[in-house]
This record gives C-alpha cells, sequence and structure tokens, in this order.
C-alpha cells in the first residue's frame, strides 16, 4: 500500500492547528500589518465573504469552541435547555479572544443566534455588531433589494471603520477569489466520492475550518496543494459504506464524533459541516459593472438546502434525496445538535423523504463538547453492517 | 397542590367566552357555509385583511395552549415525539401536530376545517418558518403565504424594512389572499377595520394603564392573557372587538375606583403585597396552580412583556386605516418579541419604573428560544439598572413533563420572602430619614 505523502501530512497538521486557535492568532497577526485592515467574526452559517474581503477585511468564522475550552461563564448566561454553541461565543468574548475584532455578523440562523446578536450589543463587543437577517422573499425587486441593503449595511459599518471605499474592481476580484475558493473545495469532495480513503472526513473538516480563520488566499494555495496531492494515488479502501451527514449546519460536531462514524465503517462523501464555505453552489460572476448585485444573485438563486432559509418552494427534502443520488452513498446519517429547532424540526420531513426514495437512514444528536461517543459508534457501525448485508 | 374550584369570572370573560365559542361554530361550519380558512400566528398577524376577505382565522399557537389548559397537550405531543419530533423542539409545534394527527378537534369539542391557505407572518419567532413548512407538507397541496418580517436588530424600524414588507404584501401576500377568498381586496373595507382596531387598541391601552394605581384592578399577566385576547387573534378590527374593551375598560375602571383589587379564579384578591413585572410566557397546562402561587401571596403582575406579543400599543403605535399596508408592516414589526434584546430590556426598565414595580420576575420557557435565548444577561442587566430583586423560574408553555410546581412554588416563596424582607428594610430607612 503506498502511503500519503509527507506533505500532505505536514499540511493537515497545519491546518488543524489553525481550525482550533480559538485565539484567531494568525487573523489578528493578519489584522496587525496594516491599520486599515478589519477582522470581522461572523457565527454560522452564511455571509457573504466577498465584500468583507472587497473591504480590506477578513471574515473569521466563529464556529464554536467545541470541546477545546472549558465553558464557566457561558453556562451562566444561557439556561440547560438551550443550545451549546453560543455559550462557547460568549465566554470567547468575555474572556477576550475576540479582541481585536471590529464588527459582528450574526446571520439569520434561529432565535438563539439572533438574541445573541443583542447580548452582544448589551457587551458592548465590536465596533458593530449586526443580525444579518437573510430575505425570506426570493423575488429580485422583494427579497434581493432588502438584501442588497443589508450588504450595503455592512459595507457601510466597515467604511466608517477603516475608510475604504469598495470599487467594482475589488469586488469582482474578491468573488474571484471565492469562486476558486468553492470550486477547490468542490474538487476535493469530488475526489473523495471516488476515493474516501485518501483524506479522511477529519481532514477534510480541518482543511475547511482552516480556512474560516486565515485570508482566502492562502486558503486558496492550501487547497490547491491538497487537490495535488491527493490526486495522487494512495491509500487502501476499506470495506465501508459511504454516508452523508445531514443537520450539523451550524453547531459543529465534535471531531471525535467524525472520527467515531469513519470507524464504524462509514466513509462521509458529503455532509453540511461548515456549510458557509460552500453556501453558494456554483461560480458568482466576477466579470460585471454591479458585482453586489452578482452576490445577491446568488443568495436568492445559487443557495445550498439549509434549514435556516424558508424552503416551500425549494424543499429540501428533494435536494437531500438528490446530494444522497449524486454522491452515490448508501444512506444518510442524520446528525443534529441537540435543541436545535432549525435541524431537528426538519428532520421528520427529511427522514419521510428518504424513507419514500428507499435511502436508510438513523438519527443522534450531539452537542459540540460530546465527550462520549461510544454509543454513536455501536449505532453507526449497526447502520454499516446492516446495509453491508442487506441492502 | 390544590384543587381549583369551577373559575370565578368578570363580566368581560364572559362576553370573551361567546365571541369564542361563536367564532369555534362558525369554524366548525366553514366548509358547509363556504367561507375560506386560513391559519396565521399571533405575533404580526394580518387579522383584518382576513376578515376584510371573508375568510376566517384559526391561529395554531392558541389550539395549542387551549390544549395545555385542558391537559390534552401532554398526549398530544408524545404522539408527534412518535412521527420523529425530537423531545428538545418546541412544544406548540408538536401540540399542534399531535392535534391534527388526532382528528384537529378544537377547544369546543368541534373538530376544526383544514386551512385553504397558510399564511405564515414569520414574526419574531423563527419556529413560525419551521412550523409553518411542515404544515404545508401535512396539508399537501394548500396555498402558502409567506410574509418575512425584518428583525429590529438596530433597535429601529428603518424605511427600507417598511418597503420590503409592503412589497411582499403587495406583490405576493395579498394576491395569494385574494386568490383564495376568491375575491379582491376591498381597501374601504380594510381602512373601516383598521379604524375599529386602533379605537380597540386606544381602550386596551387605558386598561394596561390602570395597573400604575394603588392597588392594581387587574393582573397584567395572568388575566391579562384573557384580557388581550380578542385583539390579538380573530377579533381585531371588529366591532365586537371594540365593544368588549369598552365593556373591560368600564368594569376594571369601576373596579379601580372602589379601590379594588384584582379578580382571580377565586374571588378578589383582598390585598395587594407584592407589584411585579413579568418577562416571559406563561405556562399553560397548570395554569391556574401556577397564577394561585401568586394571589395566595398577594402578588399582582402590573406589567408583563408576554401580553406585548401581539403588538406595543402602549408604546404609541395604532393601525392607521389612511396607510394600511405602511401600518400593517410596522405592527408586525413592532410586535414584542421582533425586538431586540436592548429594547427589551429597556421596555422592561420602563414597565418598573412607570408601574412602581417591587420585583422583576423572569418565567423562561423551554420551548421559546426567541423569549429565553438572553434572558439571562437581559436579568442581570434590569437589576444593575433599576436595583430591585430579580427571579428566575422555568417551565414550559405545554409540555407537562416540565413543569414542577413544587420547584417552581418553593422559589417563588423564597422570592416573595425577599421581597417581604427588602419592603421592611426600605420602610425601617424612610423612617430613620
Amino acid at each position: 500500500m503506498k502511503k500519503a505523502p509527507e506533505r500532505l501530512t505536514s499540511l493537515l497538521d497545519e491546518c488543524k492547528t489553525l481550525a482550533f486557535d480559538l485565539n484567531f492568532n494568525y487573523a489578528k497577526q493578519w489584522k496587525a500589518k496594516s491599520k486599515y485592515r478589519l477582522l470581522v467574526g461572523y457565527l454560522p452559517i452564511y455571509v457573504p465573504r466577498e465584500i468583507i474581503h472587497a473591504a480590506n477585511g477578513l471574515a473569521v468564522g466563529l464556529m464554536g469552541v467545541g470541546d477545546r475550552k472549558q465553558i464557566i461563564k457561558g453556562d451562566a448566561y444561557y439556561q440547560s435547555y438551550i443550545c451549546h454553541l453560543p455559550r462557547g461565543i460568549i465566554e470567547m468574548a468575555l474572556d477576550n479572544n475576540l479582541d481585536n475584532f471590529d464588527g459582528f455578523l450574526f446571520p439569520s440562523i434561529c432565535d438563539c443566534v439572533r438574541n445573541l446578536s443583542g447580548m452582544f450589543k448589551l457587551a458592548k463587543k465590536g465596533k458593530f455588531s449586526r443580525y444579518f437577517d437573510y430575505p425570506q422573499n426570493f423575488e429580485k425587486h422583494i427579497g434581493g433589494t432588502f438584501y442588497r441593503e443589508l450588504n450595503e449595511t455592512i459595507i457601510n459599518d466597515m467604511f466608517k471603520i477603516n475608510d475604504m471605499k469598495i470599487t467594482t474592481q475589488h469586488l469582482n476580484a474578491s468573488i474571484a477569489l471565492y469562486n476558486h475558493n468553492r470550486d477547490l473545495i468542490e474538487t476535493i469532495y469530488n475526489i473523495r466520492q471516488e476515493f474516501p480513503w485518501r483524506l479522511s472526513a477529519v481532514d477534510i473538516y480541518h482543511i475547511i475550518r482552516a480556512g474560516m480563520v486565515i485570508n482566502v488566499e492562502k486558503h486558496n494555495e492550501m487547497l490547491e496543494e491538497v487537490v495535488n496531492l491527493i490526486s495522487e494515488d494512495f491509500g487502501e479502501p476499506m470495506d465501508n459504506i459511504r454516508v452523508v451527514i445531514s443537520g450539523s449546519f451550524c453547531e459543529q460536531p465534535p471531531i471525535g464524533m467524525i472520527k467515531s462514524i469513519e470507524m464504524a465503517g462509514c466513509y462521509i462523501v458529503d455532509d453540511d459541516f461548515m456549510l458557509g464555505s460552500r453556501w453558494i453552489q456554483g461560480r458568482i460572476d466576477d466579470t460585471t459593472n454591479d458585482p453586489l448585485n452578482e452576490i445577491v444573485e446568488a443568495f436568492l438563486t445559487k443557495s445550498a438546502p439549509s434549514s435556516a432559509v424558508y424552503d416551500v418552494p425549494h424543499p429540501k427534502s428533494a435536494r437531500l434525496v438528490q446530494q444522497v443520488r449524486d454522491r452515490g452513498a448508501d444512506g444518510v446519517i442524520f446528525c443534529a445538535a441537540s435543541f436545535c429547532d432549525p435541524a431537528l424540526l426538519d428532520r421528520p420531513d427529511l427522514q419521510k423523504a428518504c424513507d419514500d426514495a428507499g435511502i436508510a437512514h438513523i438519527n443522534f444528536q450531539f452537542h459540540e463538547n460530546t465527550g462520549q461517543f461510544k454509543v454513536i459508534k455501536e449505532q453507526a457501525g449497526t447502520f454499516s453492517d446492516s446495509i453491508k448485508l442487506w441492502v | 397542590m390544590s384543587n381549583p374550584k369551577e373559575a370565578i369570572k368578570e363580566k368581560s370573560m364572559v362576553i370573551q367566552k361567546e365571541m369564542l365559542a361563536n367564532l369555534f361554530t362558525e369554524l366548525s361550519n366553514a366548509k358547509a357555509n363556504g367561507k375560506k380558512v386560513v391559519y396565521t400566528f399571533v405575533p404580526g398577524n394580518l387579522t383584518e385583511l382576513i376578515l376584510a376577505m371573508d375568510m376566517l382565522p384559526v391561529y395554531p399557537e392558541i389550539n395549542a395552549l387551549q390544549s395545555g389548559m385542558r391537559k390534552k397537550s401532554g398526549g398530544y405531543i408524545k404522539d408527534a415525539e412518535k412521527l420523529g419530533f425530537s423531545e428538545d423542539v418546541c412544544t406548540y409545534v408538536k401540540c399542534d401536530i399531535g392535534m391534527m394527527l388526532n382528528g384537529n378537534i378544537g377547544p369546543t369539542g368541534e373538530k376544526l376545517p383544514e386551512p385553504d391557505l397558510l399564511l405564515l407572518s414569520y414574526t419574531g419567532c423563527f419556529t413560525f418558518l419551521k412550523w409553518f413548512e411542515n404544515l404545508e407538507r401535512l396539508y399537501p397541496g394548500v396555498e402558502i403565504a409567506m410574509l418575512h418580517t425584518p428583525y429590529q436588530e438596530d433597535g429601529k424600524i428603518t424605511e427600507d424594512q417598511i418597503s420590503y414588507m409592503v412589497k411582499q404584501l403587495k406583490e405576493d401576500v395579498i394576491p395569494k389572499m385574494e386568490k383564495v377568498a376568491g375575491k379582491k381586496l376591498d381597501y374601504d373595507r380594510l381602512g373601516k377595520m383598521l379604524d375599529n382596531a386602533a379605537k380597540a387598541e386606544d381602550l386596551w391601552v387605558k386598561v394596561l394603564e390602570t395597573a400604575k394605581n394603588r392597588p392594581s384592578p387587574i393582573d397584567s399577566y395572568f388575566a391579562g392573557v384573557y384580557y388581550m385576547g380578542p385583539l390579538n387573534t380573530a377579533f381585531r378590527g371588529t366591532e365586537e372587538a371594540v365593544h368588549y374593551y369598552e365593556e373591560l375598560y368600564k368594569e376594571v375602571t369601576d373596579r379601580m375606583k372602589l379601590g379594588l383589587c384584582p379578580v382571580t379564579p377565586e374571588g378578589e384578591m383582598k390585598e395587594e403585597k407584592f407589584r411585579l413585572v413579568v418577562e416571559g410566557p406563561p405556562n399553560w397546562t397548570n395554569f391556574r396552580e401556577f397564577w394561585k402561587i401568586f394571589y395566595d401571596m398577594g402578588a399582582v403582575i402590573v406589567a408583563s412583556t408576554y401580553t406585548k406579543v401581539g403588538g406595543l400599543y402602549d408604546q404609541g403605535f395604532r393601525h392607521e386605516p389612511g396607510k394600511p399596508l405602511e401600518s400593517l408592516a410596522k405592527y408586525c414589526m413592532g410586535c414584542y418579541t421582533n425586538l431586540n434584546l436592548p429594547q427589551r430590556v429597556d421596555l422592561i426598565e420602563h414597565y418598573i419604573k412607570e408601574y412602581k414595580a417591587d420585583g422583576f420576575l423572569i418565567n423562561s420557557i423551554k420551548s421559546c428560544n426567541s423569549f429565553s435565548a438572553g434572558q439571562l444577561l437581559m436579568m442581570r442587566e434590569v437589576e444593575q439598572r433599576c436595583g430591585i430583586p430579580v427571579g428566575f423560574i422555568e417551565s414550559d408553555l405545554v409540555d407537562p413533563r416540565y413543569f414542577s410546581y413544587a420547584n417552581i412554588k418553593n422559589r417563588l416563596e423564597s422570592y416573595f420572602q425577599m421581597l417581604g424582607q427588602r419592603k421592611v428594610i426600605i420602610a425601617q430607612e424612610e423612617a430613620a430619614v
């Protein structure tokens, strides 16, 4: 069996370190190089990072603390029946991990994240903090106009801080960089679909999560290298089933859980972890005189299926079934954070769609600092065995 | 736990009961009479639009809370959980879906008609969106209209937001309503209804403000949830609602002139010992036992945030016949749960000062993140700003598994002891001065 290239191992180590640096040292060092640079923290799932990039800013994903930080103060801010993610975010804010951040964006995911935006306002964190209220109307002249105004508000917030005006040229260049970023990520997923043993789900998780805290130029370099390295043949396939994971779009699963699922005999060939980096499906036109319009159009017409967006016009159940077919997956693992109303309220319909389509599925819940995976591993293992034996 | 006797009802409550009974009878006959039925939500409801097109509204939250009060919600919730809904999610949704699975029998024992239109007025609660996505699948083929109400994230309503909402109303929501109703919206009729709405809103504010008196003639939370009913549901914009609030205001001012305390299910409170402001919805499964803990201790709720989920009329908003759609847009955006956290803290501070409250209490609801997420920080802010004792209890809307009578009673008794002790200290300090 040909071993994985050494460079890949070192690159993955670098990504792992970046992904879980809860002090965001890379981003802070990046900002320190110029007084015109900005750091804008954003909660899952999606913000158009292109506008932040074009304003000489770095969009930094605040994806939670996982099991890497003990929550002490955060638990005093949230009742036991509220999900785990916002506790870690507040803990970081109170522990000064987020010092030097200029602003914060709280995408419209759920009421917890919405109210967290108000908590940041009350705690006076950042020079601006905004609830990023996606339109739930997808007509260009209705929801599109509203969304454009929302983006312009953020652009104005940033302009007030660094006095940098976004030009058409700047924004088109930023769009091109993020187009390339999404293309590369998609390429990695495509290679993994065929050769999932070359890169584990944990590895790709680290690679993408690293991209949330560094500048897109550097991330693209890393992704290009990964694509080159995993295009070579190495490793050996195992007798695993292929699964899609659905439901973990906001609060992130612990690494141990992803590892447990794979060790139990499941190749994860697609997922909705860190969905924001893959939100826009396809390319945004980077050649027009009105690039902001292109960003708006992309949101309205190319958004990934998500529990955060009104889906009656395009039911996500049909899109999940299609995703399973496209990826050649054997089944779906519904894996949502505890107390996550959006994901958990979607689950019965998604399960029904899978039943109707003859797709096997199991489900369990987690929180970002779950420490025990034995039950999950057994459940995933049984799922894998049952598919191998009976399907 | 006590076993409450038949509740003593004020005249206004009897009137309201009749209004509701008539509505549910009308609903049970809707299909036979060719009336179209619209399911919609209380916060940011568009009742005047529905009624102006001769359709009948059904409010799933009201059905859920009624099921809670009638001790049926526990079974409904379990049935929804069997269908795959997690224990963790909103119990209003599960109760509603469970009720539907069990034949959709309404509070009067009559079957509720299936919807002709799902009007998703998505105001102040993200779960509303998920709720109606589920209903849309459970009633396949039914027309659905979505009205996205932007959040007051910056603590104000902007022109952009109003314009967004008016465009949605004009180009999407109203055309879908007209299609279902089979008729065009009559703007004159709508204007008349908005005029009636404003009259009822004036009276409602007068009722709420009687609680500034000592003793307060009303309980603005436990009784308030009854008082707000006609305005927040199927009657806003009608002559009936105006009549109801005229009667209610008369009744309350009569009580005020006589220096009487609020009426409770067991009769009139004898003494007002503590004046409280309460944040959060009440528990519905044990509503009377919950209320009794308060009136037994002489505690009156002089202002509450829950009674503002259907609109912040006491802060000046009125429906305007001259600007119907703009005014509906502002109404939706102005509901309490659509305010950001700093606005909510400011409002509570205002209530505590304006209504001269002795304490501030949060009933934190497991099911309702829109209310609950952030309440612990709000509590600290209020305590800091107002310097009054704050209390915190936890329960749920309609899941009986999350109402622990003994725990809540213990905690409240300790809280009232603290309030009592504080009154003694304040009196001693004042005497010393």
